[in-house]
């Protein structure tokens, strides 16, 4: 069976971009462009996958993902986009988003990180892997829960395998582990983002907004 | 509960309680009124609230933000009323011993209201821009308007007059604005500089946010229309410098919108690493992804590594056959990693002619000379990684 997905973007043109290079492999269902539209355009079509751009007007991709969940929507998020601001991303990952990806990457390896989220993976992008290393970095300044605010050291190595360029694979034999160990590190690491506090207080935040 | 800001007579605190129990505003307003005639409670209860209950923010309600609601004719008559009210309180509440004291105690209670009042949301704003502070900070950083600090001190400049002049003797009173005049004199000694240095950095500190916020303004309005496009181009099927270009601008303009003032760019490692990667993304036409974790400010001796590891992504577009290269470069307590991996064809190290330097000089002899290490892995088509470690000199 066909991954049954549907993409939000407010950018038209991006749309049917993303459209035609998807539909050889994948099913799409619909598409949108503002937050209400994706609200209920998601929560009809109840597809498998919704690829996400960050940036929109009127609540962004995380309003998205919190408007499709209280509708009962089931779909696995991944959200692209071209912003490189970290707490923009990181901001949609905490959300519920399983992975990131940016706009320019190809087709194909644009399908396969669709599948694998679909399959329950998160796809971590070497830039992503990089704002977790940063926003992790260093002690907590308060850390209120120990095991949700640090990494574990193999935690870490993978991270830093991935933010050098590693595939998922070539991570596994470098360390003789498993690829689903990997999977397991990396779904972790997305879980403590998601849970943890102490990212508000990092340097990146202060670091790296505009104002 | 919040004050009201639409809904107002004197300070909108009979509309904010309304509101906050569901009961008609004018409901409250009566019980203040009948309140006051048991002993003036009713006032008492409505300056401490205006006091204490913050103005509901300008975004729920319409109208031009940062601006004053002109007083109504019906605001000015309450006030009035309601000063009549505490006077009265006062008066009948035996505060006003002697008459002499009354009129002092009135002023200067108008000139203390006038100044610190909870009033316009701009100054709220300002507020919460400068925290908390003195009295003097918030002057200097226009946090209370002029106009209110003026007639605020004229205020109690006249009730400190008036309770001098019926106190003490003429010439009692000569003697002791000579002494004030004095104090204020050496005052304005001792804490003008640094008055004068604060008033300098508020000011600066204003301006650098009103830049910022035009900055995030301008990348908003970026980030919709040209990042976009540059997306798009690098997406279609569109040549090779083409791409390239639309890659390389949109580097630059995400650099440049989210990231520091350029004016500080070149002395930090982030920057010269991501320059680095916009450079031989655009000379040799493959993609770079440039991934810097931690910062540290660029000295000789880290500005060696950064050579090093351009010289490593350069090898690596021109010989892997690659498109894309990866960078990674990770600040440590002690030392400075770097990573340069492709995914290309890799060599034999060993198989390297002795005559083509380049490895041997420009990184790992760079490197050995600061103190690091440089270290090849290479497998025939399993890709390149060249490994960078540069100590931290102690600082």
């Amino acid at each position: 069976m066909t991954v049954r997905v549907f993409v939000v973007d407010d950018h038209e043109l991006f749309r049917s971009g993303v459209r035609a290079e998807l539909s050889r492999e994948l099913e799409i269902v619909g598409d949108a462009g503002t937050v209400p539209d994706a609200v209920a355009g998601i929560v009809a079509e109840m597809p498998d996958v919704v690829l996400l751009d960050v940036h929109m007007p009127g609540g962004g991709g995380r309003g998205v993902i919190e408007g499709a969940r209280a509708g009962g929507a089931q779909a696995q998020f991944l959200a692209l986009s071209v912003s490189d601001a970290a707490e923009d991303v990181i901001g949609v990952i905490r959300t519920g988003a399983r992975g990131y990806v940016t706009k320019s990457i190809s087709a194909e390896d644009l399908v396969s990180a669709v599948k694998r989220v679909h399959e329950g993976d998160v796809v971590f992008s070497p830039r992503l892997a990089g704002f977790v290393l940063d926003a992790f970095a260093g002690a907590a300044p308060q850390p209120s829960d120990p095991e949700l605010d640090s990494l574990t050291t193999r935690e870490r190595e993978v991270l830093r395998y991935i933010a050098r360029g590693y595939t998922y694979k070539e991570v596994a034999t470098e360390l003789h582990i498993s690829v689903k160990t990997v999977e397991t590190h990396v779904s972790a690491v997305l879980r403590k983002l998601q849970l943890s506090n102490r990212y508000e207080l990092t340097r990146w935040a202060s670091d790296r907004s505009l104002v | 509960m919040e004050r009201s800001r639409s809904n107002r007579v004197v300070a909108g605190v009979a509309a904010g309680i309304g509101q906050q129990l569901g009961v008609d505003p004018l409901l409250v307003r009566i019980g203040f009124v009948l309140l006051s005639f048991v002993l003036g409670f009713g006032v008492v209860v409505y300056v401490l609230t205006w006091v204490l209950a913050p103005q509901e923010s300008a975004e729920q309600t319409p109208g031009p933000r940062g601006r004053l609601i002109p007083p109504t004719r019906t605001q000015v008559f309450g006030t009035a009323l309601l000063v009549a009210g505490v006077v009265v309180f006062l008066w009948l509440g035996g505060f006003l011993l002697a008459g002499a004291l009354a009129w002092p105690v009135v002023l200067a209670a108008l000139g203390f209201a006038v100044l610190w009042a909870r009033d316009s949301d701009e100054e709220a704003r300002r507020r919460v821009l400068v925290g908390l502070g003195s009295p003097l900070e918030a002057v200097m950083s226009g946090r209370v308007s002029l106009t209110r600090i003026a007639i605020g001190s004229l205020l109690i400049l006249a009730a400190v007059a008036v309770f001098l002049a019926a106190n003490t003797s003429l010439s009692a009173v000569g003697n002791m604005i000579l002494a004030v005049l004095a104090a204020i004199a050496g005052l304005a000694l001792i804490g003008g500089p640094w008055a004068w240095r604060l008033a300098h950095e508020l000011v600066e500190e204003r301006s650098s946010r009103i830049r910022s916020e035009a900055r995030a303004e301008m990348a908003a309005h970026l980030h919709d229309s040209v990042l976009q496009t540059l997306a798009l181009i690098q997406r279609a099927k569109a040549p090779r410098e083409m791409a390239s270009l639309a890659r390389t601008q949109e580097r630059e303009l995400r650099a440049w919108l989210y990231r520091r003032a350029p004016s500080v760019s070149d002395a930090r490692l982030r920057d010269a690493i991501d320059a680095m990667a916009g450079r031989i993304e655009r000379q040799q036409q493959v993609g770079v992804e440039a991934v810097v974790v931690g910062d540290a400010p660029l000295d000789d001796h880290v500005r060696a590594l950064v050579a090093a590891c351009s010289e490593a992504t350069l090898n690596a577009a021109r010989h892997s056959g690659s498109t894309e290269v990866s960078v990674y470069v990770e600040v440590e307590n002690d030392a400075i990693s770097a990573f340069v991996r492709d995914h290309g064809a890799g060599f034999d190290p060993a198989a390297v002619p002795g005559d083509r330097r380049g490895i041997a000089d420009s990184i790992i002899g760079r490197l050995e000379r600061h103190g690091g290490t440089a270290t090849l892995h290479s497998r025939t088509d399993a890709g390149t990684e060249v490994v960078l470690r540069l100590p931290m000199r102690p600082a």
